[in-house]
């Protein structure tokens, strides 16, 4: 018998390994229908899942903690079983902006700490605030594009404008002039180069190595009452993973995507990210960034509650959530690296031993014990160096510095 | 109670204000979801919110509703919580309502039921033009299909009508996808009128 699953999702570059479930048959394989459910804003997304339309969704990893801690409309209690990528987005700013930035673009990428500096300077330069648009409030990119600037000394809430608005309309805000760059996943950042509206100034690989992006989120209780469903779907998603990883797949999966009922975006723009070859600048040739998204390798999957955690450090850096020991634990608690390893007990997907681990210490790549199989880390270093240890949230926070 | 609806489509957000001022609300104000609309909304100061659940802009709004001092505390989509009928006709029906803290369920609830049942009569006049819109280029489709037998076959306007219908009803097809099908072929063999 066939079970049926609603998952939503935004239309996004990497939604990927949900397409390629439903449409490659790994979802068949595990008898499931995958009924996907293009929305339009992470609110909706939300919505919809909170309130049991659907039963999973495609969800940016800072918003599931985020509902769980009661931070986003109706409280309730999330679980991630599953990461869908890691890495991902890109910092695009308007061309006037960007001309006060490295005028060597690959230079500019691979430094992001003097790039940032280069930006505290570039504000002052600016007539205005610079308005940046991020996709929410409860985003990785916002999240990582706070980092980033605090690292030159500039204040996210008091020197620039941060401006939420979703992926698909950032191209559309940058022409009216409504924004002077953005943060957004793929294809998105593509699309405002393209149009020559903008110029990339930072890429979210560059500023975390392996930042955590998109989780897939279900009610916890839903989670706890169908553990043969989530199994299964988990399954059909590392398999989907895997292939969605493949160089050799990237064609026929950029141009699945780019159908109108997922990204609706020329194939084009979408292979960019799938292949790590992005166009900085309109009239110049791509710069590999082969790491740019990963959807299998390194247990990219595998939930770390360590990563959840270095989510909440954030959310409490930025007086979003208030640090409390049960707040933490609620937070690293949507990890579920648990059912991820009931999940695929049988497979023969490398596994690591622990749940936690220190993030931002992985300087190049590293051999970790693994349960079974050989399993290699890669690098997943901060770009100022930091390493957030899970075990001493406290003293990670008093490092930055801050006023809060 | 100031109730403002933002909407794109001017037909949907007419629809709606019709019939909250049928039923005795008259504060009601339209806001487009573009440009500086946030800064709009804030000096209306409204009571309650009402929005396309499938506007993108929703977001943006959310945003607003979390760090703006104007409107006093704003709070989720639904007063009542425990109304899961309630919450599931809105969510079909694509309405998401923002009601500000304080307001009491009882004087929310109405303006709620109302959205939601005006939000389906808008779903069902859309569907229905979706309809009739269809119906016309498909009616094209078909007297493409029909002039091309004429010219090919020295058909009456009758008889390839009756031939087309008698190849959809042998194919188990539509008629218009057996007259698609033929201007395709006819295009592709270089024929096509």
């Amino acid at each position: 018998m066939t079970t049926k699953l609603r998952i939503a999702f935004l239309p996004l570059t990497d939604a990927a390994v949900l397409a390629a479930a439903r449409e490659r048959g790994f979802a068949e394989e595990e008898r499931l229908s995958l009924d996907l459910l293009r929305t339009t804003s992470w609110a909706t997304l939300r919505d919809r899942l909170v309130y049991g339309q659907v039963q999973a969704a495609h969800m940016l990893a800072p918003l599931a903690v985020a509902v769980t801690l009661g931070l986003s409309q109706q409280p309730a209690a999330l679980a991630a079983p599953y990461k869908l990528n890691v890495n991902g987005n890109m910092l695009v700013m308007a061309k006037e902006f960007a001309a006060a930035l490295a005028p060597e673009t690959a230079g500019r990428l691979a430094d992001p700490l003097g790039t940032a500096h280069d930006f505290a300077a570039a504000i002052g330069l600016w007539r205005r605030k610079p308005v940046i648009g991020v996709v929410h409030r409860f985003s990785s990119h916002a999240l990582m594009l706070r980092y980033w600037l605090a690292s030159a000394g500039v204040d996210p809430d008091r020197d620039v404008v941060l401006r939420v608005l979703p992926p698909s309309l950032t191209v559309e805000a940058l022409h009216a002039g409504e924004i002077d760059g953005f943060i957004a996943g793929e294809p998105w950042g593509s699309a405002a180069v393209e149009a020559d509206l903008a110029e990339t100034v930072a890429v979210g690989e560059r500023i975390w190595q392996r930042g955590v992006e998109k989780v897939l989120a279900f009610r916890e209780n839903w989670l706890e009452e169908n553990p043969e469903t989530v199994d299964s779907l988990l399954r059909a998603l590392v398999r989907s993973a895997a292939w969605c990883d493949d160089p050799g797949n990237h064609e026929v999966l950029a141009d699945l995507l780019s159908q109108p009922q997922y990204v609706d975006q020329p194939a084009y723009l979408i292979r960019r990210a799938l292949t790590g070859q992005m166009v900085i600048k309109a009239s110049e040739p791509a710069i590999s960034n082969p790491d740019f998204l990963l959807f299998s390798r390194e247990a990219t999957p595998f939930p770390w509650r360590s990563q959840a955690l270095w989510i909440y450090s954030q959310l409490t850096r930025w007086g979003m959530a208030e640090h409390t020991a049960e707040n933490a634990a609620r937070a690293g608690a949507v990890f579920r690296p648990d059912v991820f390893r009931r999940a695929l007990a049988g497979s023969d997907v490398p596994m690591p031993g622990a749940s936690m681990k220190l993030e931002g210490a992985v300087a190049s790549p590293l051999p970790v014990g693994s349960r079974k199989g050989d399993l290699t880390l890669g690098p997943d270093r901060f770009f100022d160096g930091r390493v957030f240890d899970p075990e001493r949230i406290d003293d990670y926070l008093a490092g930055f510095a801050r006023k809060r | 109670m100031r109730i403002v609806i933002i909407d794109d489509s001017g037909l949907r957000a007419t629809v709606l204000e019709e019939g909250l001022r049928e039923a005795g609300y008259d504060d009601i104000h339209i806001v487009p979801p573009r440009g500086a609309f946030v800064a709009r909304l804030e000096r209306m100061a409204p009571d309650v919110v009402l929005m396309d659940l499938g506007s993108p802009s929703r977001d943006t709004l959310e945003e607003m509703l979390t760090v703006s001092r104007a409107l006093a505390r704003p709070i989720a989509m639904f007063v009542d919580q425990s109304d899961e009928a309630m919450i599931g006709a809105a969510i079909d029906a694509g309405v998401s309502a923002y009601v500000v803290d304080g307001l009491r369920k009882e004087r929310v609830k109405p303006v709620l039921e109302l959205a939601v049942r005006r939000f389906n009569a808008f779903a069902r006049i859309q569907a229905e033009l979706d309809e009739a819109r269809g119906a016309l280029s498909d009616r094209k489709v078909i007297d493409r299909a029909k002039s091309i037998l004429m010219a090919q076959r020295n058909l009456s306007e009758q008889e390839a009508y009756s031939l087309l219908r008698s190849s959809a009803m042998n194919q188990g097809k539509k008629i218009v996808d057996v007259a698609q099908a033929l201007i395709t072929a006819s295009e592709l063999l270089g024929g096509g009128l």
